[in-house]
């Protein structure tokens, strides 16, 4: 079941990791995708750093680390396609991350909540 | 705080999906459900249709209107011939530039289009030309702008006419009995017009030119991009009241005759300095940039001669992606006289991104000449 933070990420368990990446709002918000910058595997990261630059036709934005945990694995496709945020953000994930505290995706949004957010 | 001004297209820009944003005053088409890559696109395929109402249009009569406007503008306006428009330059008494404007003479008066932002700065600097005489006249029209390889055979369905103009001829046409100034010019470097319109008729215009299945409606986002990608300034970027026209390579629009030696030599804000600096040869210029990779390098990033250490030689004053070029896109203040292969680096957040000297424009301009 996917869940979903303020910043417009999405999140996926996938075992002990969380797989993040933006939601189909935000990639309508940002327009056409033309670069993105993602992390290095295997760096720790704190809840809420910013790790990821996301460069659209207009404008650079950064999305941030849900929770805190280590970097196990980046979308590399992504850089070479960044345009595929824009045709399926839900595809499009990012990069995954294992949180140091499992319970931490807890207490995000579910999508009746985040739908709510958006309106 | 002020509500911003709405443009007599508003609405229809809201019909047609647009999403509005704040710009010099006003709430204008940032982008249509199509997007900014796609407008863009779009507006070098085919024709794009924008909305530039916002900009300030002005009227001067009076005698010897050209020579007036001379002493405000180093530009070469006494010899523009009826029926033609030119790009000048309002300097400022430091050598800066206020702004930049276009110039046609409509042969018993001179029609001014400027920048929104400066409007009001720009109309209460034109009044200093009171005491010579002349009338300021500022013009309540709305103003589109058709630009694109298809833009002239579109608006020639409407108006036959305007086949035959060449680029930047300035003329009068009737449309439906309403009287259009129609420019042949643009600032996308595409073929195409700038159409002034009374504000009654601007939605039945630009309808009627919608109706065409050639035209898109295109926000600011393109516009923006696509008037990068012609390496052409913009105000408030590459040029401001902090940068001399040399500096900003304008030199050009400051013809010999108004240069030192020439037959009307200076009187205008600034000319000492100004006329200096094109003599001598500026110390800064602009430059066209391409950032290796994919990462845009946007206005503000510094720029360095060495990989690591020094300080900036300059920054980026626009930057961006290039949808036509397909690769990001810049225009830098940096010294004058760098040789093309001179190696260089953007710092983007910590690190020092090689890019390369790029001769401007990006993408050629296709005007008809």
């Amino acid at each position: 079941m996917l869940k979903y933070t303020e910043d417009h990420e999405w999140l996926r368990a996938d075992g002990d990791e969380l797989v993040v990446g933006i939601t189909a709002h935000a990639s309508e918000q940002l327009g056409d995708v033309v670069f993105i910058e993602l992390p290095e595997v295997g760096r720790e990261v704190e809840a809420g750093e910013e790790i990821v630059v996301i460069e659209s036709v207009k404008a650079a934005s950064d999305i941030t680390a849900p929770v805190a945990g280590v970097i196990t694995a980046v979308n590399t496709a992504l850089a070479d396609a960044p345009g595929d945020v824009n045709a399926d953000a839900l595809a499009a994930w990012f990069f995954k991350i294992k949180p140091s505290d499992a319970a931490a995706v807890e207490g995000f949004m579910d999508e009746a909540a985040y739908s709510a957010l958006i309106g | 705080m002020a509500e911003n001004r709405r443009t007599t297209l508003y609405d229809l820009h809201l019909a047609r999906g647009a999403k509005m944003v704040p710009f010099a005053g006003w709430d204008m088409p940032v982008q249509y459900p199509m997007g900014v890559l796609n407008e863009h696109l779009h507006t070098r395929a085919k024709a794009g249709l924008f909305d530039v109402s916002h900009m300030g249009q002005v009227i001067l009569r009076g005698p010897e209107v050209a020579v007036a406007l001379e002493s405000l503008i180093p530009a070469d306006l006494a010899g523009l011939k009826p029926g033609r428009q030119r790009y000048g330059l309002f300097t400022a008494e430091n050598g800066g530039v206020l702004d930049d404007l276009m110039i046609a003479n409509k042969g018993d008066h001179l029609y001014l289009v400027v920048n929104a932002a400066n409007a009001e700065a720009d109309l209460a600097h034109l009044r200093q030309l009171e005491g010579k005489g002349i009338s300021v006249e500022p013009q309540d029209r709305a103003l589109l702008a058709l630009q694109g390889p298809e833009a002239a055979a579109v608006l020639a369905r409407l108006i036959p006419g305007v086949a035959e103009m060449t680029f930047m001829d300035s003329r009068d046409f009737d449309w439906q009995g309403v009287d259009l100034w129609i420019s042949r010019s643009g600032y996308t470097g595409e073929d195409g017009f700038e159409i002034s319109v009374p504000q009654a008729r601007a939605v039945a215009l630009a309808e009627a030119l919608l109706a065409n299945e050639a035209v898109a409606p295109i926000g600011l986002g393109a516009r923006d991009s696509l008037r990068l990608e012609a390496g052409m300034p913009l105000y408030g970027h590459e040029m401001d009241e902090m940068t001399s026209p040399a500096q900003a390579s304008l030199g050009w629009s400051i013809p010999k005759i108004r240069r030192l030696g020439g037959a009307r030599a200076g009187g205008f804000p600034g000319a000492e300095r100004v006329l200096a600096e094109l003599a001598a040869g500026a110390t800064r210029a602009r430059y066209g940039l391409r950032p290796e990779g994919r990462a845009p390098i946007r206005e503000g990033v510094e720029i360095f001669a060495e990989e690591t250490g020094g300080t900036a030689i300059g920054r980026v004053r626009s930057g961006g992606f290039g949808p036509s070029v397909g690769a990001p896109i810049a225009m830098a203040d940096l010294p004058a006289g760098l040789s093309p292969d001179t190696p260089l680096w953007a710092e983007l957040r910590g690190r020092r991104l090689p890019v390369a000297i790029t001769p401007l424009p990006f993408h050629t301009p296709a005007y008809k000449r």
